[in-house]
């Protein structure tokens, strides 16, 4: 029995997210010995075999001639069909936007079970039993799936790029599919051009900013560091920002390298989006706020002077 | 239109997570318990918004818990809803939970079926798709906007880098998200009606869950803060660059 893993594209370009679910899906199959799949619907531009660089033996590509579904339904019906197919009994999807709409309709579909946010290879060693992070992030879970086909979801950011790998076969196949009952009219692209979930450097600010003609600076250091934007709940509440970028309990939650925060207090709710963030830098003026309490680098100092001096310190650091 | 919103109850944001029992449960000593943001938020007020614009609709409340999820089910009515369930069971799994909420699903024929995004406690954002995949009905996750047309819902959902808006025709499931509404306050008036609302207990149909919790676990705690003077930003970005790589 072997591994599936779910490739997630936009418009026919694959995901980061996808690079981190192959290698995890790889490494899962060398784990119980068995092969890694990996599975793409759908148009896309990108020459396949190369994926076997994480480490996946087989690519099957599912309807290359039309653009992938837009139905999650849809596309749960063509990856039960492949895992049957490919004699597959683990599923490894990504927990992005979209693995989050097709994962537990495929759990469904195969009465399967489901675990999501992943944030490790599982325990084998007595039944199957992934760790997954809940609270918000504040604690993990272990979870044994009791059923012979098992799903996992893998939480963005949280597994290791595998190189090196040798070409995978790429085999394409036309599969019938089930009449689409949801009915895209309209698409849009956020202004946001790196996005959020991917990032790995992101700079946030809070109200400690003031007002929203304060934003040049953060968008300026965010530009020299390769950074996306990020804001606290009231900022986007208040309209100064974006309601994408709001970050936290009830926004996007979020595992970058690198967190930079300015003027942001660290209200728990605010710390359960960012407290998988491998590197936390806080900027306030308050000694005594609660974010340097979750940060690994602080300066307590006043945005409107410390913000430009780190622009200009980054900028030296790489010689621009 | 019959419209059905989903409502779990979850520990306060700020409550403290800790662990009982060899770390295999949740410590709910002193914990307070609420409608789970996303629920009471986006899914209920917007249903709510829908049957003000729409007085004949209607709306019903449901929810898989034991006897302690009826101050949370009833604290939802007290801002809307004409009725609720509450089915008799203390889920395992989101399988266990959303198989229940698809049985009263069919039986009552909804035309819209709504949830949150996610639980703040579980996290799994996976209980609309169950319960969609369960009885074939079409799903659209993470909504942000919400329209009822002649006989279609428009909706808006995330993507990827950006939004998308999709027709489908009744019934269907949607979870919700920020943006689609505006979190209100239930009013005297409100929590007064919510007393004499009708709440039916379900007893459960029985289905094992698929998967089961074998242990919880907290994160390492931080190795503490490192200050930088404000005037010694050079020396942040050496440290992010040299000590800790991330630059
Ligand atoms: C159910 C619930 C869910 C929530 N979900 C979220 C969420 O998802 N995300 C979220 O962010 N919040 C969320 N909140 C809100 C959260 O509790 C806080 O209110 C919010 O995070 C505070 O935002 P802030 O830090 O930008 O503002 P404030 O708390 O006002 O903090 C501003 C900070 O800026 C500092 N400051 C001021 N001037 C300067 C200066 N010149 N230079 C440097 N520092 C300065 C201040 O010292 C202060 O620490 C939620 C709340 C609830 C109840
Ligand atoms: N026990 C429950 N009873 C009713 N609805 C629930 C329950 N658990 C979860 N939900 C709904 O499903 C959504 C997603 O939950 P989850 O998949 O657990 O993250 C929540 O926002 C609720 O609307």
């Amino acid at each position: 029995m072997n591994v599936l893993i779910v490739i997630d594209t936009a418009e026919g370009i694959i995901k980061k997210s996808a690079f981190e679910t192959l290698s995890y899906g790889a490494d899962l199959a060398a784990q119980l010995g068995v092969n890694a799949v990996g599975l793409l619907p759908g148009a896309t531009s990108e020459e396949l075999g190369s994926l076997g660089q994480y480490g996946i033996n087989k690519i099957v590509h599912v309807n290359p001639d039309q653009p992938r579904a837009d139905d999650p339904t849809v596309l749960a019906g063509l990856i039960a069909s492949v895992a049957s197919t490919e004699q597959c009994d683990v599923i490894v999807f990504s927990h992005s936007l979209s693995g989050k709409s097709i994962a537990p309709i495929v759990s469904a579909q195969l009465k399967a079970g489901l675990v999501t946010g992943v944030v490790g290879l599982p325990d084998t060693g007595n039944g199957f039993v992934v760790k997954r992070a809940v609270f918000s992030g504040k604690a993990f879970s272990h979870v044994r799936i009791e059923t012979p086909i098992k799903l996992i979801s893998v939480n963005p950011n949280s597994y290791k790029v595998n190189t090196g790998g040798s070409p995978a076969t790429v085999e394409t196949l036309s599969l019938p599919t089930a009449a689409p009952r949801v009915l895209v009219t309209k698409r849009q692209k956020s202004s946001n051009e790196l996005l959020l979930t991917e990032a790995e450097t992101v700079v946030s600010a809070g109200r400690g900013l003031k007002g929203p003609e304060n934003w040049g600076m953060i968008e300026e250091l965010a530009k020299v560091m390769g950074a996306a934007t990020a804001c606290s709940r009231p900022v986007a509440d208040a309209h100064w920002r974006p309601h994408n970028e709001h970050v936290g309990q009830t926004g996007v939650a979020i595992a970058p390298t690198l967190y930079v925060a300015i003027g942001i207090s660290g209200a728990i709710q605010h710390l359960a989006g960012v407290n998988r963030s491998k590197v936390i830098v806080v900027i306030n003026k308050d000694p005594e706020a609660p974010f340097f309490k979750a940060a690994d680098y602080g300066i307590v100092g006043d945005a409107f002077d410390v913000v430009p001096a780190f622009t200009a310190a980054v900028k030296k650091l790489k010689g621009v | 239109m019959k419209i059905l919103v989903c409502i779990s109850k979850t520990p306060d944001t700020t409550a403290k997570i800790a662990f009982t029992d060899n770390n295999t449960k949740f410590d709910t000593a002193g914990v307070q318990w609420i409608i789970n943001p996303y629920d009471e938020w986006y899914a209920l007020v917007r249903a709510i918004e829908l049957k003000e614009a729409k007085p004949d609709t209607v709306l019903h409340l449901a929810t898989v818990g034991g006897a302690d999820a009826d101050p949370i089910i009833r604290k939802a009515l007290a801002l809307g809803g004409d009725e609720a369930y509450r089915i008799n069971l203390d889920g395992a799994d989101c399988y266990q939970v959303a198989f229940q909420l698809a049985q009263l699903i069919s039986k009552g024929g909804y035309d819209l079926v709504l949830t949150g995004k996610e639980t703040i406690d579980y996290n799994g954002s996976s209980l609309g798709g169950m319960i969609a995949g369960i009885n074939y009905l079409p799903y659209i996750s993470l909504a942000t906007h919400l329209e009822i047309a002649e006989n279609k819902a428009i909706v808006t959902r995330e993507i990827e880098g950006g939004e998308e808006v999709c027709e489908v025709a009744f019934p269907l499931v949607v979870s919700a998200q920020k943006g689609m509404a505006e979190a209100r306050i239930p009013n005297m008036r409100g929590i007064m009606a919510a007393r004499t609302k009708p709440l039916s207990v379900v007893e459960p149909i029985a289905q094992d869950p698929l998967t089961t919790v074998t242990a919880f676990e907290l994160p390492a705690p931080k190795a503490g803060v490192k200050l930088v003077a404000p005037d010694q930003v050079d020396e942040l970005v050496r440290l992010l660059h040299q000590e800790a790589k991330v630059l």
